[in-house]
């Protein structure tokens, strides 16, 4: 072969070679470990964000809950709904904070809901809900398929969305059954009994149990879900807290004077209800269920899951869905494309290849 | 992967004070944990002539062995071998793959050199990009094999920049970011090597080449990066032989007239080159390659596949829609030419079918003429030799009668003989 005439010899594999990458022995220190700094440093100065949307009747404490987890008035004036009648029909009310704590900036955006379940006719009161949830995961998937798109994509899908079950003691009702099961297909659900210090202890217990009981009865899978569980440490750490969701909370956001510590607690004749203590609520477990060690892992699955499964859905049977306020019409399905829709359940971790199924 | 890509959002929004420890400052810590678990994927793509010390650098880098065998001189062309690995260090995986060129500066005809590199270039991007406008993606566990560093080795000459060099450099600086470095720095004196960097530099400028720049908006990494930018391109020097200096081990070349200490800065720049690439950037790296190169790659390949953000109404275009539209054209193109290659096939089927036959009808002809022709002189023969025959038996009669002939000759002859002597022995008596 005449070794002037170069053959356009493509590189040799497009991609690496070996899928799986043989371990490489370091004979002392590189220093890759100082990506983790990076990325710390990168991750403080570009904040973080949150959007929780907390959905429950009126006075369930809901607000006041708010209020507690993040130690501040979110809610500027009166909480809306109080001492005045329900609104007619549901309404989301939105509100952005920006909060900053050694060092660590968060907007947090927080959604109520006045107005659920509060008529007299409930049917489909979870149309608004899950048309405002897939309403954000529409603006995020509209500005990822742009050509020119931002550099970070401003967040405002939901993150976690916290359901106040009523302490009535005895299960879940049929609009919390039918409202759980739809949404926790399409957002983290965490549930939890509000205004529990109008139950005792054991009336908790058993209460919690029904709950749960209901919960696999309808296959109402919620956060954390057990089928994220990346290892056997997540495993036995979620199980601890599956066992105690749906937690039993009390809100308050008054401090009073309790054995000279001033403690977050609601004051009555017969005592004063510690908000953060473990004997009389589980407000703590809720707190670092949100915050304090779940939160990012509450965004991943968001991101990774329910995100993905919406935009599965949108991509491939978008002319099936309810028009919601701004979706974008699509062009009409031929006929042999038309299908019942399925719900997909995207499994973390699971890599699938059939992507010639679409 | 979780990658981090953005700028801090403006502060119109209210600022809302707590009175409490909330606990969300162990955000950071879980954002890393995550990320921990995860893994992390770093491509290095190293560009120089054969035999500079690109996998040298390599080993020195990452303080191991990667197996490779030193490449030939005699490439044809340019072509890139890719080779992961797992790395380790405390809990901190990296899935390190480094690519290589081989054969690069080995030809005559130096003009396509750059091809291929810039080929694969885009390759890995194609690849991030179809994985994202799948329907079904995984993107959060997709191997990430796109080139976040690119390695120029330049030779050490003492002059300035090859028009190779230059050539190469420009392809790729929108594509990767370019760290140049100069290799074999020991073989350039101290004096030599500040004119040599400045030259390079300006040379870079003066030909508009886009090196990487090292951040410096960040409190915390400004400063080292702002002195370190001041020694590019690094002098390094390579070596993974240990020798013995005081009484310590420490890597180094060692020549009749001294030891070259790899990691002493007053030698070379390697400490310098480590720092930057690992220690100090590897993130910033990774996002600039997500957020600049990559992003660029994409928005091109999109609007030369005719997608537009907004058609001349401005109403924003769907691009599920135009996706859909190409798809069905494509389809239908497909469809038509699969008509068009079966309907030649048939054709040509016939064709061969309709000459295969006259052959046949030929070769049946042939063989009958032959059948014929050999009863002819099988018939002929057989004549020829009836004749023979005919001949034999005349030829045989002929003798038997000539030799009656010649015996009663004989005997005639003898009686005559016999009467002779009689008659002479009568006489005699």
């Amino acid at each position: 072969m005449d070794p002037l005439r170069r053959s356009p010899s493509p590189c040799l594999s497009s991609r690496p070679s070996s899928p799986s990458t043989p371990p490489c022995e370091m004979l002392g220190p590189v220093g890759i470990e100082a990506v983790l700094d990076q990325l710390k440093i990168k991750a403080m100065k570009m904040g973080f964000e949150f959007n929780i949307m907390v959905v429950g009747q009126s006075g369930l404490g809901k607000s006041t809950m708010v209020n507690t987890l993040f130690k501040s008035k979110v809610w500027k004036s009166n909480p809306p709904g109080l001492g005045v009648p329900p609104p007619q029909t549901l309404q989301l009310h939105s509100v952005t904070h920006v909060i900053e704590e050694k060092g660590v900036k968060l907007k947090l955006t927080v959604t109520d809901t006045p107005g659920f379940g509060d008529q007299i006719n409930n049917d489909n009161c979870w149309d608004p809900i899950l048309g405002y949830i897939n309403e954000q995961y529409e603006q995020y998937l509209q500005e990822e398929i742009l050509i020119t798109r931002q550099r970070h994509i401003p967040d405002t899908r939901v993150h976690c969305c916290v359901y106040f079950v009523p302490p009535t003691g005895h299960c879940l009702r049929p609009l919390d059954i039918e409202f759980l099961q739809r949404l926790c297909r399409t957002v983290n659900v965490v549930p939890v009994i509000a205004r529990a210090d109008s139950l005792t202890m054991e009336e908790r217990e058993a209460f919690r149990h029904r709950i749960q009981q209901n919960l696999r009865t309808h296959c109402i899978d919620v956060y954390p879900q057990m089928c994220f569980d990346e290892d056997i440490n997540d495993r036995i750490l979620n199980s601890k807290l599956r066992d105690r969701i749906p937690f039993a909370v009390v809100g308050a956001d008054q401090e009073h004077l309790v054995n000279g510590r001033c403690v977050l607690g609601r004051k009555t004749k017969w005592g004063i209800i510690e908000v953060e203590n473990m004997a009389h609520c589980e407000f703590p477990l809720l707190r670092d269920l949100l915050i304090r060690s779940h939160l990012q892992d509450l965004k991943d699955i968001t991101h990774n899951v329910h995100y993905e499964n919406y935009r599965v859905i949108r991509l491939n049977e978008s002319h099936l869905l309810p028009r919601g306020p701004g979706w974008v019409n699509l062009a009409p399905a031929s006929p042999g494309q038309l299908t019942t829709p399925r719900t997909f359940k995207v499994c973390r971790g699971a890599h699938d290849d059939s992507d010639d199924e679409f | 992967m979780t990658l981090l890509v953005g700028k801090p959002w403006n502060e119109e929004l209210r600022n809302l004070s707590l009175s409490g420890h909330v606990g969300f400052d162990s955000l950071p810590d879980q954002l890393v944990n995550k990320s921990t678990s995860q893994g992390f994927c770093f491509n290095i793509l190293c560009v120089g002539e054969t035999g500079i010390g690109k996998s040298t650098l390599m080993d020195t880098l990452f303080n191991t062995k990667f197996e490779s065998d030193p490449a030939t001189h005699n490439e044809p062309g340019v072509r890139l071998k890719a080779r992961s690995y797992e790395l380790q260090e405390s809990n901190v995986r990296l899935k390190l793959t480094i690519v290589d060129t081989v054969g690069f500066g080995d030809q005559i005809n130096k003009d396509d050199s750059y091809k291929p590199i810039v080929e694969y270039i885009d390759a890995q991007f194609e690849a991030y990009l179809q994985e994202e406008l799948k329907i079904k993606r995984s993107l959060f566990n997709y191997h990430d094999t796109r080139i976040h560093a690119c390695l120029y080795f330049i030779a050490p000459t003492g002059h300035s920049l090859k028009s190779l060099d230059l050539v190469t450099m420009k392809k790729l600086d929108s594509k990767v970011n370019i760290i140049p470095i100069i290799a074999k720095a020991d073989t350039i004196a101290k004096n030599e090597l500040h004119k040599f960097k400045s030259k390079i530099m300006s040379e870079l400028v003066s030909n508009g080449v886009q090196i990487y720049q090292f951040p410096t908006d960040e409190e915390t990494v400004a400063e080292i990066n702002a002195t370190m930018s001041v020694h590019l391109p690094f002098a390094v020097v390579g070596s993974t032989e240990e020798v013995k200096i005081g009484n310590k081990m420490a890597k180094a070349r060692q020549y009749p007239w001294g030891v070259v200490q790899v990691e002493n800065e007053n030698h070379c720049d390697f400490v310098k080159l480590r720092e930057m690439l690992i220690r100090v950037n590897m993130e910033d790296l990774r996002e600039q390659t997500h957020t600049r190169h990559y992003e660029l790659y994409r928005r091109c390949k999109l609007e030369e596949m005719g997608f537009k953000d907004t058609d001349p109404d401005s109403k924003p275009f769907s691009l599920q829609e135009t996706y859909e539209a190409k798809r069905n054209e494509f389809l239908g193109e497909l469809q038509k030419k699969e008509e068009e290659m079966r309907q030649m096939f048939v054709m040509r089927v016939k064709e061969k079918e309709a000459e295969l036959k006259e052959a046949e009808k030929e070769l049946h002809e042939k063989f009958d003429l032959l059948k014929r022709t050999h009863q002819e002189e099988k018939k002929k023969v057989e004549d020829k030799k009836k004749e023979l025959e005919e001949e034999v038996n005349n030829f045989q009669k002929k003798k038997a009668a000539a030799q009656l002939l010649q015996s009663q000759a004989q005997q005639s002859g003898a009686q005559q003989t016999k009467k002779d002597k009689d008659k002479k022995n009568a006489s005699f008596t």
